[in-house]
């Protein structure tokens, strides 16, 4: 384990965490793992580095593909790397960065926000209905706009 | 920094927690992963065949998501009895799985389906409430993650039951039969616990089972009124309500161990 002392010191965190922000996520690319609020600690020590990563959803399949693309990217700094999964807090849509709701929306994928308040990531229009809760991944919902009359894609909130 | 290296513990969902040495606390985690697995695997039949397709997408995520808080609860039960989830998971015979028999009767209808899951959900959310603030951390932790997605099942299952029992002549008709057969193990997911003394001294469980019981009678009591639905009754045979599992499980247990009797110690 990484002493406290040896967390944020070493020279190369800032570019271990570049490297980190420039990983995508597999289901949603246009968003990195860093924006999408996935990281929950990354602690850097002259042995190693270790990576903390909270699941947006128990059972998501991406996670794996996470955490290999994190010891890829990270493969480079010449270190162990440790990819650990926690639940000791809870990732919650709250944790997505403006730049990844800006991400989303660009790409027609509304950011989470209660149902009531969705608005099409299109044309902006408060008149959408959802179609349903569940869609083509564990995060999202499908919706309609009326306005626009486009589907489109929701982050669920949680 | 401990030399893990690179994903030593590749298929740990949970991070190396610390067991308390509680009796029944084993009996608790297979008891609710068990429940999750069967369920999951059980809805996820629909994939493909739904009556609709944002429903073949909705019981598709659903499932994905039990089986997703199944494989999570048998990592935990790992880490405190050894072995590793698959294992667990797909290695034992029919007549040790501890799930509540309420998930025995097989697939059946639609309104089977609707009418199974809306009283696995309420029960089991229950349950979790009784855990979320529960004194070993990895499991208050998973819990507190799982009701968050738990949140949308519920919403989900509440609207269908309401649509199909509002409706006149068939899809009422099928709600009533399937709430006739289901209705006597609907009590089984709170069977009584082997050592939830232990469980409740230790403040891992903060709220008995009988009163969960109780809880659950009451949340859904008004529910099923509401909509002239019967409340369902007392189990027969409370002691044996997560053993037993019948006929429609044994098939159910020879599809999902089908690809891993196949290939025994394949890595995918």
């Amino acid at each position: 384990m990484v002493t406290e002392a040896a967390v944020h010191t070493d020279a190369v965190h800032t570019d271990i965490a570049a490297a980190l922000a420039a990983i995508p996520d597999p289901e949603l690319p246009v968003v990195s793992i860093v924006d999408l609020g996935m990281i929950h600690r990354l602690e850097v020590g002259s042995d190693g580095i270790r990576v903390t990563v909270l699941p947006t959803f128990i059972g998501c399949p991406a996670l794996e593909i996470i955490r290999d693309s994190i010891a890829q990217g990270l493969a480079g700094f010449g270190r162990p790397v440790d990819v650990q999964t926690s639940f000791e807090v809870p990732w919650t849509s709250d944790r997505i960065t403006p730049a990844g709701r800006a991400a989303l929306a660009a790409v027609g994928i509304a950011p989470p926000t209660a149902s009531a308040d969705v608005r099409c990531p299109w044309c902006a229009s408060a008149q959408v209905v959802m179609d349903s809760a569940f869609g083509p991944t564990q995060c999202r919902s499908l919706f309609y706009c009326r306005a626009c009359r486009q589907p489109f894609e929701a982050l669920k909130q949680v | 920094m401990t030399p893990t290296s690179a994903n030593a513990d590749a298929d740990a969902v949970i991070a190396t927690p610390i067991a308390p040495p509680v009796a029944g606390l084993t009996d608790l985690l297979l008891s609710m992963a068990d429940d999750e697995f069967v369920i999951g695997f059980s809805d996820s039949e629909w994939t493909g065949i739904a009556p609709i397709l944002e429903e073949d997408i909705a019981m598709s995520s659903l499932a994905q998501d039990e089986l997703g808080h199944a494989a999570a609860l048998y990592d935990l039960l790992a880490t405190i009895a050894g072995g590793d989830r698959d294992a667990i998971a797909y290695d034992r015979e029919p007549h040790d799985y501890r799930h509540a028999r309420l998930l025995d009767h097989g697939r059946g209808d639609w309104a089977m389906t609707i009418a199974r899951r809306y009283l696995y959900e309420t029960a089991d959310a229950v349950r979790l409430t009784a855990l979320v603030d529960g004194s070993w951390a990895p499991l208050a932790d998973l819990v507190g993650k799982i009701r968050r997605e738990e949140r949308y099942h519920l919403m989900h299952i509440g609207t269908w039951l309401e649509r199909l029992a509002r409706a006149h002549g068939e899809p009422r008709d099928r709600l009533l039969a399937a709430l006739t057969i289901l209705g006597p193990d609907a009590a089984t997911v709170f069977t009584p616990q082997e050592d939830e003394a232990a469980l409740l001294a230790a403040g891992i469980v903060t709220r008995p089972i009988a009163d969960q019981e109780r809880d659950w009678r009451n949340d859904i009591e008004p529910t099923l009124r509401g909509l002239d639905l019967p409340i369902p009754p007392l189990p027969h045979d409370p002691e044996r309500g997560r053993s037993d599992h019948g006929e429609a499980f044994r098939w159910l247990h020879g599809e999902f161990t089908m690809v891993r009797r196949g290939d025994p110690g394949a890595t995918w």
